[in-house]
């Protein structure tokens, strides 16, 4: 007798009290799917308070609960909790944000459940059968894989990619708000979570950033950042980079975009002397408006752009500062 | 009871510049292969785990025999012994069932701390450990930076995520990812290769695993591959004209206003 289950599930991802805004791109993709199926969307909070179920409540689901009682940033206690909620409740999928958390739970969960999981989806269909089937990307970005989520004995699981979905409005039917509380015993205790050390750099966060300005191999030494921050700066931009700068030591890794990075999609991405290697644009080539500067007009990303402009960087970048400064009267 | 500390490392095709054939799979067979880059800063972070806590490292890799190549390779780094996971009963697994073929290796290995690569260079899921520590019933953390203390009982661990660093506390027997910022792989010495040569690389079928071919493979596999589809490109834009870079700057700052980004 294999798995018969109903409705599509949320985990709304929390740190230390503060709800993550894939929680709201969760809901866009499990409101289609569980549309497609004439069925409502749970969305589970964990991490977080009755604020962001409420938040979450009025995005058009049917119900929103707060996993309370769990340890802080524990994620074994998390996907023991998150299994114990679902056997009870019997969903048909469960959607997680494809990030270090997902990373983390979701397999733990499609274990505990006896579940198929399908990482890192961009994109998430029904089959004939109404079945889960994600697109993902594979071989660097080379290459777009189908998977479907046969999982006969457990709910369908899938983690989906930060910014894959656009966030839910928060104007749609206003749905139930519970708490239950969350069962660890499952995760017998062993491990902790000791500290956190905030990230006080002050710098604007690729993630969450409408314009980017990103440096590559094509800066030649790592000083050649500081241009590339000048120019994020008088944009009100902010950095990032390629794997081919971050594996040199330029710059830390929580700049790099790509599909072994951060996947971004901002209204306007300015490339310095990144070529565009797949992997690269695998994560950046949603952006709205794409501009690159590099001395080679036929690499991939000068390719790819809005806008291309050849030239030396260190010529045309600071010429570009000057305009960019003029044009706002400064 | 000195601690068992284990590796697991995947043979990848060094470059993910691949082809999709009539089959509308990718073809890797031929093309160059190595050890998964990832899986160099787990090597060398369970050989000094070893240079700190004493006990021996054992290389765990399933895959075709091939992969005994990768396993030498982690040995003449300084690990002890290997173990190659291969069956054809195993073609065609899963993430899931993969892991649960490196668990039933791991406690047949007697490992009690298991270290991981964050993602490989090919299918980038970067969910091997934590299915292989649920499938373990041992507590996992991936992505982690540093090791900050470490007994046969208990680590310390520092995990990096996109608001600041989490510092963590696991209990052994316990598995880890690791990612490139956690150390330096060596170089493999002389001493290194000849002791990689004669190393003892075991062989490990379904049969020794005790697993049942049903929740094998494919057939066994709770997802399946559907198709691979090469990537559409975007489409190309303008090129920015101009004699010298001022008069480039100032038409690409036209474009900006344009679009209201200035």
């Amino acid at each position: 007798m294999s798995y018969q289950g109903t409705g599509v599930w949320v985990v709304a991802e929390g740190r230390k009290g503060v709800l993550l805004p894939s929680a709201f791109e969760l809901v866009t993709a499990a409101k289609a799917l569980a549309g497609q199926r004439g069925e409502g969307v749970t969305v589970m909070v964990v991490g977080a308070g009755a604020d962001a179920a409420e938040a979450l409540s009025v995005c058009g689901v049917a119900k929103a609960v707060v996993l309370s009682g769990l340890p802080e940033l524990v994620d074994d206690a998390v996907a023991a909790a998150l299994a114990s909620a679902a056997k009870a409740a019997k969903p048909r999928t469960i959607l997680l944000p494809a990030d270090v958390f997902g990373r983390s739970v979701a397999p733990r969960l499609a274990v505990l459940l006896g579940s198929g999981l399908a990482s890192d989806a961009t994109a998430l269909e029904l089959d004939a059968e109404k079945r889960l089937v994600v697109r993902r990307a594979g071989f660097g970005g080379n290459v777009t894989i189908k998977v479907l989520v046969k999982s006969p004995a457990g709910p369908e699981l899938a983690t989906v990619r930060p910014l894959a979905y656009p966030r839910a409005g928060t104007n749609g039917s206003k749905g139930a708000v519970e708490t239950a509380a969350a069962d660890v015993a499952a995760a017998g205790g062993k491990t902790a979570f000791v500290s956190f050390a905030p990230d006080t750099s002050g710098e604007i966060d690729i993630g969450a950033a409408d314009k980017i300005v990103s440096g590559g191999r094509g800066l030649g030494n790592p000083e050649g950042f500081a241009i590339v921050r000048e120019l994020a700066h008088a944009l009100g931009a902010a950095v990032g980079a390629s794997r081919a700068a971050v594996d040199s030591g330029w710059i830390p890794y929580k700049h790099q975009v790509g599909i072994t990075g951060r996947s971004v999609r901002p209204k306007l991405y300015i490339a310095l002397g990144i070529s565009g290697q797949i992997q690269h644009m695998g994560g950046m080539k949603s952006s709205d408006v794409i501009v690159a500067v590099n001395s080679d007009p036929d690499c991939p990303m000068m390719k790819a752009a809005n806008y291309a402009v050849q030239g030396d960087l260190y010529k045309v970048v600071p010429a570009l500062i000057a305009e960019i400064k003029k044009a706002r009267g400064a | 009871m000195p601690l068992k500390i284990a590796v697991c490392v995947k043979r990848t095709p060094a470059s993910t510049s691949v082809a999709i054939d009539a089959s509308g799979k990718v073809q890797t067979k031929g093309l160059p292969h190595g050890i998964n880059p990832f899986d160099e800063y787990a090597v060398e972070e369970a050989i000094r785990l070893k240079e700190k806590l004493g006990g021996t490292v054992t290389v765990v890799s399933a895959g075709e025999a091939e992969a005994e190549e990768v396993v030498r390779a982690a040995i003449a780094l300084g690990c002890d012994d290997g173990v190659v996971l291969c069956d054809p009963a195993f073609a065609g697994s899963d993430g899931s069932v993969t892991a649960s073929i490196l668990a039933a290796a791991l406690r047949k290995a007697g490992a009690q701390l298991v270290l991981f690569g964050k993602e490989t260079n090919d299918g980038a899921s970067g969910q091997m450990p934590a299915f292989t520590g649920a499938w373990l019933d041992w507590p996992s953390v991936v992505n982690v930076r540093k090791v900050a203390a470490a007994s046969d009982a208990e680590l310390t661990l520092e995990r990096p995520m996109e608001d600041g660093v989490d510092t963590l506390t696991v209990k052994l027997p316990a598995v880890l990812s690791v990612t490139k910022e956690i150390n330096e792989p060596r170089l493999p010495s002389l001493k290194g290769k000849m002791a990689a040569k004669k190393a003892p690389v075991a062989k490990w079928s379904a049969a020794d695993l005790g697993l049942a071919a049903d929740k094998l493979g494919a057939a066994g596999s709770p997802t399946e591959v559907l198709a691979m589809e090469p990537v559409p490109s975007r489409p190309g834009g303008v090129v920015i004209a101009g004699a010298t870079p001022e008069e480039k700057a100032k038409a690409l700052v036209e474009k900006l206003k344009e679009a209201k980004f200035l």
